[in-house]
């Protein structure tokens, strides 16, 4: 009987010893706390606090509603969504297929083609933007070739405008709609395709059926990921749109710079946040993507 | 029989009827390593629209850029940012993710969640956040500024790749440490970081790169001697196409491959 209360008195000091540890280990990571609240969470917070005063400075919703009412902001956001919408779409048409080809390719063989997509991953975003705006000058490298093979007589306009923005934004792109497919692609049992094939589904009827359905979630994955920092995307539209694509993160800038309007850009930033946080909410919800971003703790 | 007819993989797929994928995964390849490496020749090129392939070679855009005080001064800034924002958040970084791991409760997942913020936040709220709080502080124009700011934006992905690192290690192996006498600081330091020391180093490398390539904020709390090279180049950019800006990319391009080498070097077999 005592030996079972002392026994049980041992257990509950055990107890509490760990749970002391593991929150003494828990502090290690106040560093990180404190750093991000006071770099991220308090000037945000501060931002939206000033986005609900008016030029006066009363407090009201003015900032918020000129957005709905002014043509100008709902122009800039069709943009935003547009210039998203267009370049996820058309890195999910090459994203696909060229993932879908390294998948199926030897290991060796892939090496080669995802040394193609980490070299620009690693590649500072400037360099590359910088590259596809000498390439696509009037006097750069696609339209002195294009002349000279006689596709086009007179130099065509590929940059400063929708088109090179499109084009840059891909390449940047890309490598992030890529990479979790991929994986997501590899992961695929290559049994599943052949019992399809076993059972008398033609190739292509094995891929639809089969191959594809199961790599969705990759997909989705990359899809969400390119669309979200396509959201917020500044320097590729800024330098390659040529003052042509205005998104809602240039539209900040200027503000800012040009007439520290902070209560109107913060406005334009908390919308901007609402909506990346709102696809990345939905598609946790719907797609499970914390498996993919690696979040989350402990054995 | 020829390499076309032969079949491609085990269902009756043959590399022929594969052809046209190879060629699309071709051009992608093209597509995407060919505008990444093509200012390297073209920096070397004499003309003002810089042609591919040079007709006349110099290094006077070298000169140029070797020779402006202002661009050396903004390389230097950044490489000091840049390293400084390394020695701060791998530190910061790994004891998170070694504490958040280790601690286990409940709460720890929305801590993980707050300490990715800075990766799913716009990064020109961020900008103009850090600037107007800045402001209030005296903090812009700083190295300290600078390097805090980058700190924060480079913490996620040094967060994540070291908390994938210690979850494919046995935690039992610092336990056996600790049961044989070792304090938990001298397990961690002899036992368990040796082990994951693949995911900090490329945590470490995604820190500098972070930082080193980071425009948008730099843009706003950086200004004048404290000029980021990125944030001098994006304005030259925004003007005009200065030829200059080719080299200056070749030697970022070089930066980077050399620390992406070193990270190799250093960070070889680790089970993480």
């Amino acid at each position: 009987m005592a030996e079972a209360l002392h026994a049980g008195l041992h257990a509950r000091e055990l107890r509490r010893d760990e749970a002391r540890e593991r929150l003494t280990m828990f502090g290690l990571s106040l560093p990180a706390i404190v750093l991000v609240t006071a770099v991220i969470v308090i000037p945000v917070g501060w931002l939206f606090w000033l986005s609900l005063f008016n030029d006066e400075g009363m407090l009201s919703l003015s900032n918020y509603t000129r957005m709905l009412e002014s043509k100008s902001y709902t122009r800039i956001f069709m943009t935003t969504f547009k210039v998203s919408i267009l370049t996820t779409a058309v890195c999910v048409l090459i994203g696909y297929p060229f993932s879908y080809c390294l998948s199926q390719l030897p290991k060796r063989w892939a090496a080669i083609g995802l040394f193609a997509v980490l070299l620009p991953f690693w590649t500072s975003l400037l360099v590359r933007t910088y590259a596809w705006l000498v390439v696509l000058q009037r006097k750069g490298l696609v339209n002195e070739w294009g002349i000279e093979l006689g596709l086009w007589e007179q130099p065509l306009k590929l940059v400063h405008n929708l088109n090179g923005t499109l084009v840059g934004m891909v390449h940047i792109m890309l490598p992030f709609l890529v990479l979790p497919l991929y994986g997501s692609m590899r992961a695929i049992s290559f049994d599943y395709i052949k019992a399809a094939s076993n059972l008398g589904a033609s190739p292509s009827r094995a891929f639809w059926s089969v191959f594809f359905p199961l790599s969705l979630p990759g997909l989705f994955a990359g899809m969400v990921v390119v669309f979200v920092l396509c959201l917020g995307f500044f320097v590729t539209p800024a330098v390659l749109g040529g003052g042509r694509v205005v998104m809602v993160s240039m539209k900040i800038e200027t503000l800012i710079d040009l007439f520290f309007n902070f209560g109107t850009a913060s406005a334009l930033g908390v919308v901007l946040l609402v909506l990346t946080l709102a696809v990345l909410f939905l598609a946790h919800r719907l797609l499970h993507l914390d498996r993919v971003l690696g979040g989350g703790s402990g054995p | 029989m020829s390499w076309l007819s032969r079949p491609a993989s085990d269902i009756q797929v043959t590399h022929g009827g594969r052809l046209w994928l190879y060629l699309v995964a071709g051009l992608i390849t093209m597509f995407l390593v060919i505008p990444t490496l093509i200012v390297i020749p073209m920096s070397f090129s004499d003309s003002q629209y810089l042609e591919f392939p040079p007709r006349v070679w110099s290094v006077r855009w070298y000169d140029n850029y070797f020779g402006s005080i202002e661009w050396m001064t903004a390389t230097w800034v950044s490489v000091k940012a840049a390293l400084l924002t390394v020695l701060v958040t791998t530190p910061v970084a790994t004891m998170a993710a070694y504490g958040l791991y280790v601690a286990n409760f409940r709460a720890t997942r929305f801590i993980f969640v707050l300490l990715i913020t800075p990766m799913m936040v716009p990064v020109i709220l961020i900008a103009i956040g850090v600037f107007f709080a800045y402001a209030k502080l005296n903090l812009n124009n700083t190295l300290f500024g600078l390097v805090l700011a980058h700190t924060v934006l480079a913490l996620p992905m040094c967060l994540i790749v070291v908390s994938a690192g210690l979850r494919s290690y046995d935690m039992n192996q610092e336990r056996v440490a600790r049961s044989l006498g070792a304090s938990r600081l001298k397990a961690f330091l002899l036992i368990t970081l040796p082990q994951i020391r693949f995911s900090v180093v490329s945590g470490a490398l995604l820190a500098f790169v972070v930082s080193f390539d980071e425009v948008i904020v730099a843009l706003f709390i950086s200004g004048g001697d404290m000029s980021t090279i990125t944030r001098s180049m994006f304005l030259a950019l925004r003007d005009q196409i200065d030829p200059t800006i080719a080299s200056i990319s070749t030697v970022l391009i070089l930066i980077t491959t050399a620390a992406l080498v070193l990270a190799q070097v250093f960070g070889k077999s680790d089970s993480g």
